[in-house]
């Protein structure tokens, strides 16, 4: 029998029991949607952290001051004060590439306004920190350039500052606030960015010019990081060694030297962040893949089922002239198509569900070709493997036997 | 019925062995079957009229003796080909008819014909429906085997067994689940498929009155053939038929 035939057979056999076939098929359309959804939210915790990451500024790479001391006693990661704004100006100069970029250093602390005082994360940056974060403002404006190299005491704060300085939606610019028994002028509030890759709060601070922090508030004249975007298009790899370069060049660092400070790609932050996700999606395929496997021993059952029930109709179809290998593609053919059905169904299923969770809670859930593919896959060859023993135990009937069945 | 014999057996035998016991079914069996003879084996159940069909029908092996089928030794053929004798020489007709269910009369009668392959499907319909059109079914082919009486039930049957235009048609108590008057009419369609394209036909049945239908009649008893004669006065179906309406008549 052609082949194209012995499918028309085994649709036509399967149509014979609808809703045999259609119970059969549920087990396979349940598991295949639930690999779908399994894999699409995984997808979509992924796509969500990459997205928080990238709120932290594109293509960034972050300079750390590195750990310092002698021996075997090792201090904290910044405790070298070897890193200067004069190192971020050489990098900004002799690094090919480089987009805006950003000395930071920052100190923890009290902010008291007129009627209410708050502790908080105090940032000192230059004027294209905000270039760096794509970070609009809310009310007035960043400080600019002169800000930074007169050291002016001027703050732009964060949405939560604000909220618990002034209140919430009130507008603060024009206001005074004392940081270190100083006061400094409010010139502007910046947007609600949310929360961090790593669980902070993005918008509990204040940002002053790092100037200002050296000077005013910690007195030193290192910095403890430099933050660097690219222009689009470099490769950060190599943003980050043409800035190691710099580095151990400025700070004098012979050939067997460690680095005293750390450079760090947003890709490599990326890649560690999304790896556990990872592992946390192939741990709900693996269990979604449990319900294909239980779908599968389902068709395996109906398909034994199917055999014994018709075994006069394979003792006829032998004496009218049917080889035993007609007979094993034909109950094969059956399995695979019942399976390949369910298939499809399951990805119409998977991906209406998708749909529906990044509808109603917000999670991008993305229905990937992989996962449509590998769920196709799978349920095709659930479909011959579970199908080849009861197909085989068809084809192996002897026709007299088969004719006389009851 | 001077040419070679279609059906040459020389000491057929059949043993199954059924674990303790084995049970022999045929114990030598040797006859000729010329073309265009209508032969119908008779015997008690258990004689092994059937056994002797069955091998003959290619359905089962012989334990030892010889068989050829127009001059072919089939039992030395492999799985496969003797599917392919049973699909293009053998026609069989069934006591339980044995169609498939849910299915059209014209898709039941198609089956050989999709598995002798290289058939088109145009061709395939048109030799189905002639085949349904021969046995006075021509107007039923969109029915399914439950919207059918027994006797159009066996007579899809045997447009089945017909459709490949095989030189022998076997029949295995053809009538047994037919009442007296369908059960003529079979007979009928097989008298005139014998007498008309000269279709050699071996018919197994317990009713004596359905074995005078024949040209010959061989008796099975314990595994060995009991007689073998011509029909003396042979029932024809269109006279039986009259006679059957006489009877209903007088009662």
């Amino acid at each position: 029998m052609s082949f194209p035939m012995t499918v028309v057979v085994a649709v036509k056999a399967l149509g014979r029991n609808a809703m045999r076939t259609a119970l059969t098929a549920l087990g396979m359309i349940i598991g295949v949607a639930a690999v779908i959804v399994m894999v699409a939210i995984g997808n979509g915790a992924r796509a969500s952290i990459e997205r928080q990451i990238r709120s932290a500024g594109s293509n960034v790479v972050m300079v750390n001051a590195g750990s310092g001391g002698f021996g075997p006693a090792r201090q904290g990661q910044g405790a070298v004060t070897t890193l200067t704004d004069a190192d971020a100006a050489a990098i900004r100069e002799r690094v090919a590439g480089v987009r805006y970029i950003s000395p930071a250093l920052n100190t923890r602390t009290q902010i008291i306004a007129a009627s209410a005082n708050w502790n908080t994360l105090v940032q000192g940056t230059s004027e294209q920190l905000v270039d760096i974060r794509s970070w609009p403002l809310e009310y007035g404006a960043f400080f600019d350039a002169s800000a930074v190299r007169s050291a002016a005491k001027v703050a732009v704060l964060g949405s939560v500052a604000r909220d618990q300085l002034f209140g919430a939606g009130i507008d603060p610019t024009g206001a005074t606030v004392r940081i270190n028994n100083q006061p400094f002028r409010v010139i502007g509030v910046l947007t609600r960015k949310g929360q961090g890759a790593f669980g902070q709060d993005q918008d509990d601070t204040a940002f002053v010019p790092y100037t200002t922090v050296q000077k005013r508030l910690l007195g030193v004249t290192h910095v403890s990081g430099i933050t660097i975007s690219a222009e689009d298009g470099v490769p950060l790899e190599r943003v980050a060694a043409g800035t190691a370069d710099v580095l151990r060049e400025r700070h004098r660092l012979s050939g067997g030297e460690e680095d005293d400070f750390m450079v760090r790609t947003q890709e490599e932050m990326t890649s560690m962040l999304t790896s556990t996700t990872t592992t946390m999606t192939y741990l709900l395929a693996g269990i979604a893949a449990v319900s294909l496997i239980v779908g599968g021993i389902g068709i395996m059952n109906i398909m034994l089922v199917s055999v014994t029930e018709r075994t006069r109709e394979i003792g006829l179809r032998l004496s009218v002239g049917a080889r035993d290998v007609d007979v094993l593609t034909q109950f094969l053919v059956e399995a695979v198509v019942l399976s390949l059905a369910g298939g499809a169904l399951g990805i119409l299923l998977g991906g209406a569900v998708s749909y529906a969770v990044t509808a109603l809670l917000q999670w991008p859930a993305s229905v990937t070709p992989q996962s449509i593919a590998l769920s196709a896959g799978v349920a095709a060859g659930t479909g011959v493997f579970f199908g080849f023993y009861p197909a085989r135990k068809a084809a192996a009937l002897d026709p007299i036997e088969a004719l006389r069945y009851e | 019925m001077s040419a070679a014999p279609l059906i040459s057996v020389r000491a057929l035998t059949k043993t199954y062995d059924l674990g303790e016991t084995q049970v022999r079914a045929l114990r030598g069996v040797t006859l000729d079957i010329m073309p265009s003879e209508f032969v119908t084996l008779t015997g008690p159940s258990g004689s092994g009229k059937s056994t002797f069909l069955h091998l003959i029908g290619c359905l089962d092996r012989p334990s030892s003796g010889e068989y050829l089928l127009a001059g072919q030794h089939v039992a030395a053929l492999d799985t496969r080909r003797l599917a392919g004798v049973r699909n293009r020489q053998i026609g069989f007709v069934f006591q339980g008819f044995n169609l498939l269910p849910r299915t059209t009369a014209l898709e039941n009668v198609e089956l050989p014909l999709l598995y002798a392959g290289g058939v088109p499907a145009r061709e395939r319909r048109e030799r189905a429906a002639a085949a349904l059109a021969a046995v006075g079914l021509g107007d039923r082919v969109r029915h399914h085997p439950n919207q059918l009486s027994g006797g159009q039930q066996q007579r899809v049957a045997i447009a089945r067994a017909l459709v490949n235009r095989p030189r022998l048609l076997l029949a295995d108590e053809p009538t047994g689940n037919l009442d007296t008057r369908t059960s003529i009419e079979v007979m009928g369609i097989f008298q005139r498929l014998n007498e008309s394209q000269g279709l050699t036909i071996v018919l197994v049945t317990h009713e004596a009155d359905m074995a005078e239908y024949g040209t010959r009649t061989i008796a099975f008893r314990d595994g060995l053939v009991r007689s073998d004669v011509p029909v003396v006065r042979r029932r024809t179906a269109a006279h039986e038929l009259e006679r059957v309406a006489g009877d209903a008549e007088a009662a």
